[in-house]
């Protein structure tokens, strides 16, 4: 009898651990800080400065959805996860956000129970080989010695891209992106392939950049993307939410110089809307009037993240391609703020 | 008159479970079996409905469903259409492989140190405790990644190979080292190859039969043989008379720079390489350890009288000294073995495709079902480890001393 009493506990224990995921917003308001976890490394996305403070584009993500909740950017504590792990840290609660070049897919969605918050980068696969070499397509690539980073998208398409095409190859999977960069700079392996974004990050790392090429093919679709648990709505709404404000912010022409004097009340009410000094959409949100004014004010909006961190005027020299905005003949495209 | 009667049995009284020490000890056995089921048994139960409540049932469905991804070392066929299952087994094949070659490996090494560590020689006994200290002390993940990445970085890259001004030149034109491993000819099988093969084994068991007989001979009538040239001459004439009268029916395919890559030889992959020599030179190191011990803990005695008798000291050490030294060295052996096939699983750090690289790393990753991935491993190295102390126990029973 007793023993049945200490099981029923025990079940609600259980029960209230999982239950208790289900309200993260509430979780981060009352922690006073929001948990992200990023990559390990990666020079434009994240990686530490000079001062030990962890900067990059899909750490910008995590800071602007910290300044809506908390109102205060710097509010984040960092948790630098692998491939392998990223998605149990999610699913453990130790992490409430994952911003990490995450490709979403349909099994990752819908099987490990995730939720993709929208896309922050449309990324694809794509080959480096060193110049030397001679290659100018991945055409060219039979019996070639591939380096790859274990536990990722990448194998898979590898594996389709080479098997359409009736080629052979070697795959050699590392499980870090330094060590795979270590075997393809000792020439242990001919290609080096990852997403054409980390190409370019990793690339801006070597010692002689320019003695490497990126193949012009592109493999796959490779949409990055913000993602937290499955299961909770609120929260996956306010980082769904916090992306497309930075992303409107551009198309509207809010910017980190202007959003003061914007907020203050103008005459487009998607603006108006948007910054709070119109309408509810915080308060329907569970979150401050001005979130999306202190998500913006954290970093920039979409636009200038972009270009402080990957784009063209930085190492990593990123065009915006597939990420600019729809206007402009890219992807981007926030639904309305209304 | 029997006044004797039998003590009466004091009545069994519940708290005398607890008070009498004739039943505390099993009443705490008890108690601490029923406990530790408990504890598992709740830790399995919360871990199934937590993933319940995520909606992540347990299921081994996966390991029917397409891989997807290769495999660069397989031992048996595989293509990327395969299923997690397959990919599986590639594993195990290569977990099993590196953890044989690196058993032997280490034995030999082990031995051979472990023996010349006792060497009157200064200078030989001080090289090999160095060798001993040096490699047992330093983690064994970090000897995989530095003699790794000294192969990829000290040997040529295939590219090296090719021109007019090659930098680099293959060895006797059959042997290529590069980075990416080591190339060496591959035997092609044509008809009649198999006469070649037979013969080759029978001459084997021949050359064991001549040693038996040799041994018989000397004792019962004291005349010795001259086994090692015997033994040479049974090991090449006959496989050689047979394979050219049967028209050279074994060739060997060479390896030839074709491509990016060598083709047409075997490659012998440069993490295999890696993670093998790394293995057999960390537990080397111990299994010297354990066959020093082994050999100090057989008495001088036996040494000098075996020297009274007129043995050389190479003979003493075979025939004396190690066979009692073994009882000794194999129970420590045995652990030494396990650690080594365990320690393969660190083979991910150097893109090795063992067990813990394909379930546990590629299908874990791609499947997302990492609890059921993780219990089937921890299940194949249980089994795996089981069998070798299995197989390792009956040798020591077959070595120990017979007490009769």
């Amino acid at each position: 009898m007793k023993k049945t009493v200490f099981l029923g506990a025990l079940a609600i224990a259980g029960v209230a651990g999982v239950m208790a995921s289900a309200q993260t917003l509430d979780d981060v308001k009352a922690r006073g800080a929001l948990n992200c976890g990023i990559s390990t490394g990666l020079v434009g996305f994240a990686s530490q400065d000079a001062n030990g403070e962890w900067q990059g584009f899909d750490v910008a993500v995590c800071r602007a959805v910290a300044a809506a909740v908390l109102g205060d950017a710097s509010a984040v504590d960092f948790t630098p996860t692998t491939n392998q792990v990223r998605f149990e840290v999610l699913n453990s609660g130790e992490i409430d956000m994952l911003a990490r070049n995450t490709t979403w897919t349909f099994s990752r969605d819908v099987d490990l129970k995730l939720e993709f918050a929208g896309v922050n980068y449309y990324d694809g696969q794509g080959f480096m080989v060193p110049a030397a070499l001679g290659v100018t397509s991945a055409k060219e690539l039979d019996g070639a010695t591939v380096c790859i980073q274990a536990g990722t998208t990448t194998e898979l398409n590898l594996a389709d891209f080479f098997r359409i095409n009736n080629m052979s190859y070697q795959p050699v999977p590392i499980s870090t992106a330094s060590e795979a960069q270590q075997q393809y700079l000792a020439g242990s392996c001919d290609v080096y392939t990852t997403d054409a974004s980390g190409l370019a990050a990793t690339r801006a790392a070597f010692e002689d950049p320019s003695g490497h090429i990126i193949l012009p093919e592109i493999i796959s679709k490779e949409p990055l993307g913000p993602l937290v648990r499955h299961g909770d709505n609120e929260w996956g709404d306010v980082v769904r939410w916090t992306l497309n404000a930075l992303i409107a912010a551009e198309e509207l022409g809010v910017t980190s110089a202007n959003i003061e004097e914007l907020a203050a009340g103008t005459d487009n009410p998607e603006i108006n809307r948007l910054l709070g000094s119109e309408g509810s959409l915080g308060e329907m949100l569970g979150v401050s009037a001005d979130w999306a004014k202190n998500a913006i004010a954290a970093n920039g909006n979409y636009g200038e993240i972009f270009e402080r961190y990957i784009g063209q005027n930085t190492p990593i020299g990123l065009a915006r391609g597939l990420n600019a905005q729809w206007t402009e003949g890219g992807l981007l495209y926030a639904p309305p703020f209304r | 008159m029997s006044t004797m009667s039998d003590p009466t049995q004091p009545v069994f009284r519940l708290s005398m479970l607890v008070n009498d020490t004739r039943y505390r000890g099993i009443t705490f056995q008890i108690i601490a079996f029923f406990a530790i089921v408990f504890l598992f048994g709740w830790m399995a139960w919360n871990a199934t409905q937590n993933l319940a409540a995520l909606g992540q049932n347990i299921s081994y469905g996966f390991l029917g469903e397409g891989a997807g991804y290769d495999i660069n070392q397989k031992l048996i066929p595989y293509a990327s259409t395969d299923t997690h299952l397959r990919a599986a087994f590639v594993g195990i094949l290569n977990t099993l492989l590196v953890a044989f070659l690196g058993c032997i490996t280490a034995t030999i090494i082990g031995v051979t140190v472990g023996v010349l560590r006792l060497s009157n020689n200064w200078l030989v006994a001080k090289l090999m405790s160095g060798y001993v200290e040096i490699f047992r002390n330093v983690p064994v993940l970090i000897w995989i990644l530095i003699i790794f990445s000294v192969m990829s970085n000290a040997l040529p890259a295939p590219s090296a190979f090719r021109g007019e001004n090659a930098t680099a030149s293959m060895v006797m034109d059959a042997f290529a080292f590069t980075n990416r491993g080591v190339y060496i000819p591959r035997p092609v099988w044509e008809p009649g190859s198999w006469m070649v093969v037979t013969v080759f084994f029978l001459s084997i068991v021949g050359i064991f039969a001549l040693r038996r007989y040799a041994v018989k001979l000397l004792f019962d009538t004291g005349r010795e043989i001259p086994v090692l040239k015997l033994s040479l001459a049974i090991f090449f004439v006959p496989t050689l008379l047979v394979y050219f009268l049967t028209g050279m029916p074994i060739s060997l395919a060479y390896p030839s720079l074709q491509g990016f890559n060598f083709q047409g030889g075997i490659q012998i992959f440069g993490s295999l390489i890696g993670l093998w020599f790394a293995l057999a030179l960390y537990t080397g190191a111990f299994i010297a350890e354990n066959v020093r011990g082994g050999i100090m803990s057989v008495s001088k005695g036996q040494t000098e009288a075996a020297a009274a008798l007129g043995m050389r000291p190479g003979r003493i050490m075979r025939l004396v000294i190690l066979p009692q030294a073994l009882r000794v060295i194999i129970p420590p052996l045995i652990s030494q073995y396990l650690n080594l096939t365990k320690n393969s699983s660190l083979a991910a750090a150097v893109g090795y495709m063992d067990i813990t690289g394909t379930l546990g790393g590629i299908t874990l990753n791609q499947t997302g079902r990492s609890f059921e991935a993780i219990l089937l491993l921890m299940l194949f190295y249980l089994i795996i480890s089981l069998s070798i102390a299995g197989v390792m126990n009956i040798y020591n029973n077959a070595i120990k001393l017979k007490e009769r």
